[in-house]
């Protein structure tokens, strides 16, 4: 393995050389990833497919359907009611294959932040990959047990009065945060307002940051 | 299996040890919250991790807990929700 160990940053590595990963991980990655081929359980170019697919997701959709839930009430209230279905419809995304999906609205008086204390699960399939703190023990751990702390190092102050409710994904459903809009956001387009939703924001950890004028 | 538990039921989630994978965090068992509301029915996870057909399929219930019920201290306004199957489920008074 020593020869193939890089060190540099490498833009086309392959995915399987990523950097952080113990060597004996990429290893048992790699070592499966051959017998399923092997075995023909999927090939090489549907694995391929698979990560294209994985890596398309990223958080400027979860940022459409932010924006278009800000400026449309009857969206809004479909996609509380059925987050799916809705999101399909948004983005013409087909998401039959991916883990029930729940948006949770923030509003003045609830304040809801997302992670996953049992493993890392999380909303994929309109964020793309977690970023690394968010699979962290620290923050699984620490969310649910001082949320008021960890709120605060991302820079989010709630006011008391403002319900704190940690929502951890237990289960067989993913998350995904619909964060209040700013102020002085009222003649943006939604163009503009998709611009300004932060992956972190729908994570709950942040709130979208006001517009600079 | 039929939902029991209806929006604003007190729970208590069970306490139990049993081997292997579940999806019920430790930190919740034994643990007194109230039902938000049903998500669905889904196949029993412990089943789906060993191949089984995870029958029968287990009511999903969101379950909201106070900070306090779950720490024994308190934090100020903050609330614990999640994803809770119903077989770890039982009546609260």
């Amino acid at each position: 393995m020593a020869h193939e160990h890089h060190h540099d940053h490498d833009p086309h590595a392959p995915v399987n050389e990523a950097h952080g990963m113990r060597p004996d991980s990429v290893l048992l990655e790699r070592a499966l990833r051959e017998l399923l081929i092997e075995k023909n359980v999927f090939t090489a170019s549907e694995i391929q497919r698979q990560i294209e697919l994985t890596e398309s997701r990223n958080p400027e959709l979860g940022a459409r359907v932010v924006a278009r839930a800000w400026v449309d009430p009857r969206y809004k209230a479909r996609l509380l009611e059925d987050a799916k279905a809705a999101i399909e419809s948004l983005l013409g995304i087909d998401l039959n294959l991916t883990p029930d999906l729940i948006v949770v609205e923030n509003t003045p008086q609830l304040h809801h932040v997302i992670c996953c204390t049992l493993c890392s699960c999380y909303p994929r399939a309109v964020l793309g990959i977690p970023p690394a703190w968010y699979k962290s023990p620290e923050y699984r751990s620490r969310l649910v047990i001082e949320p008021r702390a960890v709120l605060a190092e991302f820079g989010t102050a709630l006011a008391d009065d403002v319900e704190v409710r940690v929502v951890d994904s237990t289960a067989d459903t993913r998350y995904m945060v619909l964060p209040r809009r700013p102020r002085h956001t009222e003649r943006m387009s939604e163009a503009e307002l998709v611009a300004l939703v932060t992956r972190d924001s729908m994570i709950g950890v942040t709130l979208v940051p006001e517009p600079q004028p | 299996m039929k939902p029991c538990f209806a929006p604003g039921d007190p729970v208590r989630v069970r306490f139990a040890e049993p081997p292997g994978h579940c999806r019920t965090p430790y930190y919740l068992r034994g643990k007194r919250g109230v039902i938000e509301r049903l998500i669905g029915t889904y196949p029993n996870p412990e089943q789906l991790a060993y191949h089984r057909i995870g029958v029968p399929y287990q009511p999903l219930y969101q379950v909201t807990f106070g900070f306090d019920a779950v720490w024994g201290r308190t934090e100020h306004n903050v609330t614990i929700s999640a994803a809770i199957y119903q077989h770890w489920l039982e009546q609260s008074e």
